[in-house]
């Protein structure tokens, strides 16, 4: 952080129903993003099941750090900072693997799956040095809900549970879908590069308003229901659950269609053993709500989000480089659901996606669009007048009103105002 | 290995094939490229390296023919923003290497290099592509493509025209 730099004046950038373009394209409030949101709430790494096996590990980062998420030898599961402790070496340069032990190739200091120096060479150089100083650095607070690891360069705050709040029975709802109760990442992740501000793709994931537009090309060529879910007679909702976690929940069109697997733009005979197993874990009545519901379409702030059939992470570089992570959800014990739900997150997302290259094409244009300041307002009114609260309190509006982008701005300003 | 008469003139043909492919996708010319396929096509750019198995593992694209369809479609729709307006591209493909026969089938490799140029900027597309060319009359149907991109393995920028 530049200590010249005055604080912004947050509530003069911030207001209720708008932003200043500034927020997107100033190079010293990404910094500050870094310290007050990236290095101190709860960010979304990893799953565990990409770390199944006793000393797996994969390459994953928070904000800008580069992070080993390792399972140590005896199954806990750790958030190691890929840093030499000796002269800050990158310790692993494999994206991922299992290994007991990770050596550091400039001097061969080793490293245990939980971290721990075990050694390094030539050791009469050392005299009393205290190993248990010398481990890997680590984040401090390391948490998971339902398999999705989360972390925090905070040792103090909010739990994981007070974080998600509200947000966590979205979690539980995408679970259910799964015959066996849990998620599976085994797909692997496309990558896609957008010149664009994070906050960009944060915001766009719940919004409803832009679906109808941004990908009317593959709604006019495809057999698609999912333009109806956005239209102005949707009975679809915006919620806000505060924290900056935000959900479209189309289960009201859903249950009006009230269809099995209508969500998934299918029938029950095309997957009968998903239906079969899902009738066999849960009983028909509660298997045919869960099937009808389908799975959420969920904002975790800041960075993962769920969308019915994938799992996309966000990854900031700078105020106007972005990565999207984005892989096939797979649900344990449902390979012929996981099949098609490859085979659809193939066609749609990532950097040759029918509806991702729209939307990446959408956030480069708007970060352009930053750069003409005029009164440099970004407003976000839509449907401030049909804002009511849902029966569990939470501010819920038509599908396509900004109740989202409201709520992630709230929050977003409540973090940065912190000391 | 010499060449028979009869290598160097399937050769030609390859190459002439290869060559209008790459030019119908450097202008965008969607239709006459869709024509290029046959029925059975396989258009494949893989994620995180060759070898992957795109029946279990997430690809940038695995279109079979109804899918490469509707890529066309939506391009043509007017609608694709991400291509409209259109990148500027232009291609080389080289090193182009006959590697084997299956009856009518005829596998080639290639090495390509695409230049793009679009609002975002400038961006270099390089790739390994291998082609299954399949007689058709007196020209090829293409029945499979893959390309593997060098840098597949790390964060790509938006690639929404014909690789």
């Amino acid at each position: 952080m530049n200590m010249m730099a005055p604080t912004p004046a947050w509530g003069d950038m911030i207001l209720p129903d708008r932003v200043r373009g500034a927020l997107y394209r100033d190079p010293a409030i990404f910094e500050l993003e870094l310290e007050k949101i990236w290095y101190r709430t709860w960010v979304y790494v990893g799953h565990e099941s990409e770390i199944a096996n006793p000393h797996d590990y994969v390459l994953k980062s928070i904000g800008l750090q580069p992070i080993i998420m390792s399972r140590g030898g005896d199954g806990q599961v750790h958030l190691l900072l890929n840093r030499c402790t000796h002269r800050g070496n990158q310790v692993c340069p494999k994206e991922k693997g299992n290994s007991p032990m990770h050596t550091c190739p400039f001097h061969a200091w080793n490293f245990g799956s939980d971290g721990k120096l075990l050694g390094y060479a030539f050791p009469e150089g050392y005299e009393g040095l205290d190993k248990s100083k010398h481990g890997l650095g680590r984040v401090p607070r390391v948490a998971s809900y339902r398999g999705f690891v989360f972390g925090s360069f905070a040792s103090e705050g909010p739990s994981l549970e007070e974080h998600l709040g509200g947000a966590a029975e979205t979690i539980d709802r995408l679970c259910d879908n799964a015959p066996e109760g849990e998620i599976e990442i085994t797909a692997g992740f496309l990558k896609h590069r957008v010149k664009a501000n994070w906050k960009f793709i944060l915001e766009n994931e719940t919004d409803g308003y832009h679906p109808a537009f941004v990908h009317s090309s593959i709604f006019s060529v495809a057999d698609s229901a999912i333009g109806g879910l956005y239209g102005a007679k949707s009975t679809a909702l915006t919620r806000d659950y505060g924290n900056g976690h935000t959900e479209l929940d189309l289960r009201p069109e859903f249950r009006k269609r009230d269809a099995l697997l209508s969500w998934f733009g299918t029938t029950p005979d095309k997957l009968p053993d998903y239906v079969a197993r899902m009738n066999a874990a849960y009983g028909e009545k509660k298997a045919r709500e869960i099937m009808i519901d389908g799975t959420p379409h969920v904002m975790i702030f800041p960075n993962l989000f769920i969308a019915e059939i994938q799992m996309f992470v966000i990854q900031p570089l700078g105020v106007n480089d972005s990565v999207q992570h984005v892989t096939a959800l797979q649900f344990k014990g449902a390979p012929d659901l996981n099949r098609r739900m490859r085979q659809q997150t193939m066609g749609s997302v990532g950097p040759a996606g029918f509806l991702l290259a729209d939307d990446s094409e959408m956030y480069e244009r708007t970060q352009r669009g930053m750069e003409a300041h005029d009164t440099d307002w970004v407003f976000l009114g839509r449907g401030e007048h049909r804002e009511r609260r849902d029966e569990d309190g939470f501010l819920v509006a038509h599908a396509t009103d900004e109740v989202p982008s409201r709520g992630i701005w709230k929050h977003y300003r409540s973090l940065m105002e912190q000391p | 290995m010499l060449a028979t008469c009869a290598d160097s003139e399937l050769m030609h043909d390859v190459e002439q094939f290869l060559f209008h492919e790459a030019r119908l996708a450097d202008e965008h010319r969607y239709e006459e490229w869709e024509e290029l396929w046959a029925d059975d096509a396989i258009y494949w750019v893989p994620a995180n390296g060759e070898n992957i198995d795109p029946e279990k593992q997430m690809s940038i694209i695995y279109d079979n023919r109804s899918r490469i369809g509707l890529r066309v479609r939506q391009l043509l729709s007017g609608k694709r923003y991400t291509q409209d307006p259109r990148s500027s591209l232009r291609r080389i493909i080289g090193n182009i290497e006959l590697l084997g026969r299956e009856g009518d089938d005829i596998r080639v490799g290639a090495n390509s290099i695409v230049f793009e140029s679009s609002a975002r900027g400038e961006t270099l597309w390089g790739s390994r592509n291998e082609y299954t060319l399949r007689r058709a009359g007196d020209g090829f149907k293409l029945a499979r493509k893959k390309v593997s991109l060098v840098n597949n393995d790390r964060a790509i920028y938006t690639m929404s025209f014909i690789i």
